[in-house]
């Protein structure tokens, strides 16, 4: 593997470190009862959101799934405008009008969290053809788990972009369920990159929750599409943290993967990678710490927050 | 047993354990019911209403289905136009949308195109409404859309006891049923005889009767309707509420009686006002009772727009009890 510098795996840290921590906040502020509705969080995942987004430039496109808030912040979203969102507040990303599930950015490139399943995969196809016909070299990465590689808006999407050889990198977050039901259950071959392959798009499975390996493969993807080269594939082998939903238990994942993956943790792994770069454990906590007061900031500024008036609202919607 | 009230036995049971008894009842009476959806075996559903199917009858009729809504559903189709009864479970209205060409291109075309030979006794149940900020791709009611195409049926019921009646009669109809449930409606509770019974398709329920106006709602606006007819009453206005509970078909009898008799009328419709079914039973009211009507049919629907996360706007989008208590005082005064 190539040398990093501290900077570098810092933030990719950092990032993670953020994604895992506004999950657990968030998640005791729908306990409190200050968030309702669905609220899935990204936690466990971190490292692959983390990983492909460092490796894109900020004028790229990316989709993102119900599953969406990790992929907003490794894409650079604002901690205060994505709590003040899943809390139905005026100072959201969406002014409070679409809520965890849709939380999107169109002013940067993120193109949107999704309520439905594979619905975010043509649309990156979308944006990477409009990218093309306008003659930009940007690259579009769209997100789908393993339960989403099974729907046809997923599959025909991946044909699409492998007939009209568009850049575009799908990433599959195998996280092995789609809410209880596990991968082998669902399909016939379990290898999701082989998806790909069956379309003539370069594939390749690897360890999700390993940062650099993520990072890696796709900076080495990114490059190739900006060259002409795409689409490709990536599917990342990952596991949920916890259950679905905020409200499901997650009791029929089983306590040997549950426990090898509480070992394999993305964080864990990219702790030791600052360590072995040289990072004391002084300084680790000190980057903790500055994130933790970031999110505790967040929190408060999001439950302060207004909601849009009954006024306000009205005037919006005037015209539909 | 029909509906008539000679005195049964009864239990009160929740909406979702009305529709649990009558899929088991069906699976026991004829071998080739069968149900499929995402997580509705070992998970019994996300609404808890195939709960147990699956020890009872086995993953040969109880299917967990991959994310594939319009493959699962065509095969659906395929299952009963060779002989079968599935019943197939989308999780949400919304992801209907993923299969309208196996609904409304194929299950509701073959019997037609074929002269007859062909038959689709499949029933599509799924759940609409909105409740508990679920926001704009998990809110919609979405009716219209099925009660527009020749060849479907289109039932919605309001409560525990209609929800068992009508499923067992949907699955065994011999054409296909879109069966409509309504998210905040599974856990309430009414009276559900201990024998067996079935609602025929088609037959609308006086769900309270009145002298002074006819309020026709369906689905999660029957109880809001009961409940503003309460509060009427004490207000001296007698209300008189008619659920369709099957909107193909229509029972129009029993509506237009009641408005004969009421000759005032408001209708009340979760879904979004424009292009509603509530404007197609307020253009057959005035076509066929026009000259009973002592004032404009009103229609208190949803705003023509997607539904907000945030939860005090998700209220102000649909009819809430004041809402219709103000729009019937209106119908009446106006006579
Ligand atoms: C088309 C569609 N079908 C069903 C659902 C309900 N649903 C939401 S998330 C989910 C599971 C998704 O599994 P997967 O794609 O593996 O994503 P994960 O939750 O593992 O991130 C389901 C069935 C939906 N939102 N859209
Ligand atoms: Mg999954």
């Amino acid at each position: 593997m190539k040398k990093y510098s501290i900077d570098f795996l810092s933030s990719l840290y950092t990032t993670m470190y953020k994604i895992r921590n506004f999950e657990e906040q968030g998640i005791k502020l729908y306990r409190q009862g200050h968030i309702r509705g669905y609220f899935h969080p990204y936690w466990g995942e971190e490292a692959i959101a983390t990983g492909v987004c460092s490796a894109m430039n900020p004028d790229d496109y990316i989709t993102s799934t119900h599953r969406g808030h990790g992929h907003c912040l490794a894409w650079g979203a604002d901690l205060n405008r994505m709590f003040a969102e899943l809390l139905g507040k005026k100072a959201g990303y969406c002014k409070g009008l679409g809520g965890s599930m849709h939380i999107a950015d169109y002013s940067k490139g993120n193109l949107g969290a999704n309520g439905i399943v594979g619905s975010g995969t043509p649309i990156a196809v979308g944006a990477a053809l409009g990218a093309s016909i306008r003659g930009e070299k940007k690259v579009v990465a769209t997100f789908v788990s393993d339960g989403g590689s099974n729907i046809g808006s997923f599959l025909e999407g991946l044909n699409l972009a492998a007939a009209w050889k568009l850049p575009v990198i799908f990433v599959i977050e195998n996280n092995q369920y789609a809410v209880s039901t596990p991968i082998e259950d669902s399909t016939g071959e379990t290898q999701l990159y082989k998806r790909g392959i069956g379309f003539g798009v370069e594939s390749v499975r690897i360890d999700g929750n390993d940062v650099l390996q993520v990072y890696e493969t796709a900076k080495a993807f990114v490059d190739r599409c900006r060259k002409g080269e795409g689409p490709f594939l990536i599917e990342a082998v990952t596991f949920r943290k916890s259950g679905h939903h905020v409200n499901d238990p997650g009791l029929y994942l089983p306590k040997e993967k549950v426990e090898y993956y509480e070992k394999h943790d993305p964080l864990k792994i990219g702790a030791e990678y600052l360590r072995n770069a040289g990072l004391s454990d002084e300084q680790l906590a000190e980057l903790q710490d500055k994130v933790m007061k970031e999110i505790k900031v967040a929190v408060d500024f999001a439950v302060k927050g207004e909601e849009m008036s009954k006024e306000e609202f009205l005037n919006f919607v005037e015209g539909y | 047993m029909n509906e008539s009230n000679t005195a049964v036995a009864t239990r009160e049971i929740m909406y979702r354990e009305a529709l649990n008894e009558a899929l088991k009842e069906e699976m026991r009476r004829n071998p080739n019911v069968f149900v499929m959806g995402e997580g509705i075996a070992e998970r019994g559903g996300s609404y808890k209403v195939t709960v147990d199917l699956l020890e009872e009858f086995g993953h040969k009729r109880v299917i967990d289905t991959p994310i594939s809504e319009n493959g699962f559903t065509g095969t659906g189709v395929g299952a009963a136009l060779t002989g079968m009864r599935p019943v197939v479970e989308i999780l949400f209205i919304d992801f209907s949308l993923l299969v309208l060409d196996q609904i409304i291109n194929q299950a509701a075309k073959f019997k037609f195109m074929s002269g007859g030979t062909a038959r689709v006794p499949m029933v599509l149940r799924t759940q609409g409404g909105v409740g508990n900020g679920l926001a704009a791709q998990h809110s919609q009611s979405l009716e219209m859309l099925f009660y527009h195409i020749p060849g479907l049926r289109v039932v919605m019921p309001s409560d525990a006891y209609d929800a068992k009646g009508l499923l067992k009669s949907a699955i065994r109809c011999d054409d296909p049923v879109i069966f409509l449930e309504h998210k905040l409606l599974y856990m309430n509770k009414t009276d559900v005889p201990e024998e067996e019974y079935t609602i025929p398709l088609g037959q609308a329920k006086v769900k309270k009767e009145g002298k002074d106006l006819t309020i026709i709602a369906w689905s999660g606006m029957v109880p809001k309707a009961l409940e503003a007819a309460h509060i009427l009453a004490s207000q001296g206005i007698d209300a008189e509420v008619v659920d369709p509970r099957t909107l193909v078909p229509l029972d129009k009898e029993t509506i237009l009686n009641s408005v004969r008799k009421t000759e005032h009328v408001l209708i009340v419709q979760e879904a979004v006002r424009r292009g509603g079914v509530a404007s197609d039973i307020s253009s057959i009211i005035q076509e066929q009772a026009f000259d009973y009507l002592d004032a404009p049919v009103k229609i208190l629907g949803g705003l023509n727009i997607p539904c907000p996360f945030n939860l005090n706007l998700e209220e102000l989008i649909i009819p809430q009890v004041d809402d219709i208590v103000k729009a019937a005082k209106e119908v009446v005064y106006k006579g």
